[in-house]
């Protein structure tokens, strides 16, 4: 098993020094999780706006430096990087991002985003070889080139443009996709074949995925581990099936339950009391769900909770399952289901 | 078709459905064939005083009459639009390079860098550029060149456009397709140039037009001041003369009208010609789905 | 109709562009009674966003209502006149649009922004009668009091769309019609606007329209559902029903391709893409992407029959062979 992408110990804090006060909001608090490479996986990456979701993958892709801990690729700080380091980096960990229209220059045809890179990287010796890559590529997808290639954005729906960067990060034979809310800006008809891709990279080319997501029920479907992420802390991990179908943690088991069901038989239950409005920040050093958490004990308020293992293959971040053995923040890969 | 051939024909849809910018060039395009072809009639040696008799009014022979150093006025009119063209799109031109550098190094890298640009453009605006080009054009004690005027003027039309442009590049950074660029391993400088330029064409467009007409507005009142190049008959300077020769009491109508429609005509083609541009760049002003 | 408080019939909407007409909305007829809650479910493209901005006669051109009526209360909004249109919308029909949170007024405090639309419609009410009113309304979305005093950046993003509700609910208008009011929400927040548009509507007894493209939040609010494919309405049904029994190939579809929590399998997409509205298939729109397409379905446009009791559906394997 080697390890590719890893996050140890991460900690971003932002910080806004003003004349009279400083105020600093912290993202992700002593995060750690890392994606292998044989075997493949695709490990899902949970959690509502402020969570700190996307300032992980701007952190991944070293957009951003951590304010404590390190992002390691191959074993090198990202950070430190030579610039030969940070050109394989950038070859080997590619993106999906969330909105398909915004990712593509709308002066340029589609084709400028796929051939540049192909340029950068010195992976085509002429513009025919570049070609077929490229039409190679998209086939893989089940995109036809002649219905994409020499169009313009606007001219696509958002679908097939999303398709087409699923279809330019399979061309640079990365190792690694991160994938940062690939569907949720795509009609619900056209999802499926967007995951069914990232499925089928991964199966068939032992590419390994990092799906980051506000929707419980997609990530549910294509990852094999998952993280739930809340105000910055990971409060749950561990197989998916687990997480999802058995949550342990208050705040996943709310994430759960808010899901709409198409059943109108299982209607929502009026849980006015666990939503709480949060317009203002919360101080305290415990735990960040304590305001909200209808099982909050005294101890939550002051004492942050350890990841307690409460099964081979999964760990939560509360004072609940005290009586688990604690595991510390960067082992929690040892509760990620390993394909054989 | 290539991007360029989509692009011209975008532009000429753009065109047809926009009567500002078919007005505004049309009007600054009139002005310049009036000047390129009556050069060509019109003898610019008779731009030179002592041409023909003093003070005559329109005739056959001089259309446009005399001024009274005997320069025929129809001639002058001619070379001076063309002088006061040049200088305007010249000074134009030079300030524009001025904004999109700095506009682009201060949008793009911020910073430090940013925060010494945006302040040094702050200050200067605040200062009444006529007040300063006065200022300077008197210190400039002997002949002021048409090169020198060029660059006086340029160098107070360049703020306002850096604005523009640094506003602007705020705003494209942000978008998704520069991330992007970074991570299929463009440099800054490929990305300002590939990726950021081209979007801005119609706002630079515009920031050109603006410094033209800034620059156009900065000459002619120097010169109507008389602080220009006083041996070259461009617009500004025979309106001064005008003044000095008290043409309007004296009801010379043909020396000072003639400049001054011609002033005017440039002044509402530049104007239209921003109009349209802002049409184009806001595409909420558009007419057109 | 008894207790029918809104009546669509045969709404077109088409825009006229350089490269021809958009038929957005292509012939709709539906109604929804009074205290009732009606879905409208359809993906991008389909037109419901246009319906609901052509029931508060908002659209602009280069959109136009061809024709149809819109019977609301005895008046036919499409004919009325503009100053008549005006004291109708928030009156007797107010609109949630999407991204309604996004558009409220940086700087204005939200008791100024509720007051404002109430303004518009009742002369002469003391200040402090409005100022109680909005307090009334603030409760009745779920917010505090205080909430009155501040500004929109001061608040998250689903207390700015209960912002919007309690402006919609403000002149207790007859319809509300709320525009994918959850879709920028995270799915608690989202769980909490829904759940105050119900005790909203439950206590008020207003009829609401929710336009959107989760067959999981209709399931969860709406009585009735309507199903929108290219402009057209193609299922009107009870939710339990259409869920359990759909009719139309498309919403069996619909309800069957998005992924859910039961088990882990494939992932199945509809097949082909959404239609162009500006070149629709001929008969039947549907009928390129149909896993049950017939012969008849590429000549023949289908008309929305009510085939039992409160079941309409627009296609050609529920009619009878014409003799």
């Amino acid at each position: 098993m080697t390890v590719l992408l890893e996050a140890r110990n991460v900690t971003k804090i932002f910080g806004s020094s003003g004349l009279i006060k400083k105020k600093e909001t912290v993202a992700l608090e002593d995060l750690s999780l890392f994606i292998t490479q044989n075997p493949s996986s695709i490990t899902g990456v949970a959690g509502e706006s402020g969570s700190g979701k996307t300032t992980l993958a701007r952190l991944l892709l070293g957009f951003i430096a951590p304010t404590r801990g390190v992002v390691l690729y191959k074993g090198r700080d990202i950070q430190k990087m030579s610039r030969d380091e940070k050109l394989e980096f950038r070859r080997e960990v590619q993106v999906v991002f969330q909105d398909p229209y915004e990712v593509y220059n709308p002066f340029y045809k589609v084709d400028h985003a796929l051939i540049t890179p192909l340029r950068k990287f010195h992976l085509a010796k002429s513009k025919t070889e570049a070609f077929n890559l490229i039409e190679g590529a998209l086939e893989a997808i089940g995109l036809h080139p002649s219905e994409t290639i020499g169009r313009y954005p606007h001219q696509l729906s958002g679908g097939q443009c999303q398709r087409i960067m699923v279809a330019r990060a399979l061309l640079l034979k990365p190792r690694v996709i991160i994938a940062d809310e690939p569907v949720s800006m795509v009609d619900a008809s056209l999802r499926a074949t967007i995951l069914k891709s990232l499925r089928k990279i991964n199966k068939d080319f032992g590419i390994s995925i990092l799906y980051i997501s506000h929707d419980l029920t997609t990530t549910y479907q294509i990852s094999d581990n998952i993280i739930v992420l809340y105000q910055g802390f990971v409060v749950e991990a561990g197989d998916v099936e687990l997480v999802i179908k058995n949550p342990q943690h208050p705040y996943t088991k709310l994430l759960v339950s808010s899901i709409p069901l198409p059943d109108p038989d299982k209607k929502w239950e009026q849980e006015r009391t666990l939503v709480v409005d949060q317009s203002s920040i919360k101080e305290n050093h415990g735990c960040k769900f304590e305001d909200r958490c209808p099982y909050a004990m005294s101890m939550c308020r002051k004492n942050l909770p350890p990841l307690y293992q409460t099964d081979r293959y999964r760990a939560v971040r509360c004072f609940l399952y005290k009586d688990s053995p604690a595991i510390p923040g960067d082992a929690i890969g040892e509760v990620f289901v390993r394909k054989e | 078709m290539n991007t360029f051939e989509k692009n011209l024909k975008g532009a000429t849809a753009y065109f047809r459905n926009n009567p500002k910018l078919i007005g505004g060039v049309s009007i600054i395009l009139a002005l310049v064939l009036f000047w390129l072809i009556g050069s060509l009639i019109v003898s610019p040696a008779r731009a030179q005083p002592i041409s023909g008799l003093p003070d005559q009014p329109p005739s056959l022979k001089y259309l446009l009459g005399t001024d009274s150093n005997g320069r025929d006025l129809l001639a002058v009119i001619i070379v001076g639009t063309g002088l006061t063209l040049r200088i305007g799109f010249l000074a134009g031109a030079i300030g524009l390079g001025i904004a999109i550098a700095l506009g682009f190094l201060s949008g793009y890298y911020g910073g430090f860098l940013d925060t010494i640009i945006r302040g040094v453009v702050d200050v200067l605006l605040t200062i009444p550029a006529l007040a300063v080009l006065v200022v300077i054009a008197a210190m400039i004690s002997g002949v002021i060149t048409l090169n020198l005027m060029i660059i006086i003027v340029a160098s107070l039309s360049w703020m306002l456009p850096t604005r523009t442009i640094r506003a602007q590049v705020l705003t494209m950074r942000e978008k998704a397709y520069i991330p992007m660029a970074k991570i299929s391993g463009m440099k800054n400088l490929e990305i300002i140039i590939k990726e950021l330029i081209p979007n801005l064409l119609p706002y630079l467009a515009a920031g050109f037009v603006g410094a033209t007409s800034a620059a156009v507005l900065a000459t002619i009142g120097l010169e109507a001041l008389g602080l220009g190049p006083q041996s070259l008959p461009t617009l500004g300077m025979t309106i001064f003369w005008a003044v000095s020769f008290s043409a309007m009491l004296r009801g010379m109508w043909w020396w000072w009208l003639p400049p001054v429609i011609i002033i005017a005509a440039l002044f509402v083609g530049l104007f239209l010609l921003t109009a349209g541009l802002d049409e184009i760049a806001n595409p909420k002003l558009r007419r057109v789905v | 109709m008894k207790d029918e408080v809104l009546r669509v019939i045969n709404l077109r909407v088409y825009y006229h562009t350089s490269l021809g007409q958009l038929k957005a909305v292509d012939g709709v007829t539906f109604s929804i009674n009074s205290g009732e809650r009606f879905g409208l479910v359809g993906e991008s493209g389909s037109g419901k966003s246009t319906l609901a901005f052509a029931l508060m006669r908002l659209i602009k051109p280069p959109g136009y209502i061809e024709g149809g009526e819109v019977l609301l209360d005895g008046l036919d909004l499409v004919k009325i006149s503009d100053d008549e249109i005006r004291n109708v919308r928030l009156a007797k029909i107010a609109l949630v649009p999407q991204g309604a949170m996004n558009s409220l007024n940086p700087v204005i405090r939200i008791k100024d922004q509720i007051i404002d639309g109430m303004v518009d419609h009742v002369e002469d009410i003391p200040r402090n009668t409005l100022e109680k009113r909005v307090h009334d309304l603030l409760e009745k979305v779920g917010l505090k009091h205080e909430v009155s005093h501040k500004f929109p950046h001061e608040l998250s993003g689903g207390m700015k769309q209960r912002v919007c509700l309690a402006i919609a609910i403000s002149l207790n208008p007859k319809v509300i019609i709320a525009d994918e009011p959850t879709s920028a929400l995270d799915v608690v927040v989202q769980r909490q606007v829904m759940l105050t548009l119900d005790q909203m509507q439950k206590d008020l007894g207003v009829s609401v329209l929710l336009v959107g493209h989760d067959i999981g939040l209709m399931a969860q609010f709406v009585d009735r559902v309507g199903v929108m494919y290219a402009g057209k309405l193609v299922e009107v049904d009870s939710v339990k029903e259409a869920l359990k029994e759909p009719l139309h190939p498309y919403t069996k579809l619909l309800i069957t391709c998005p992924p859910s929590l039961d088990e882990k399998g494939e992932f199945k997409g509809i097949p082909g893409l959404p239609p162009l509205l500006l070149n629709p298939p001929s008969g039947c729109v549907f009928h390129p992407r149909c896993p049950q397409v017939m012969s008849r379905c590429s000549a023949e446009v289908p008309i929305l029959n009510e085939i039992s009791p409160g079941r309409f559906v627009a296609c050609h394997l529920y009619n009878e062979v014409e003799i």
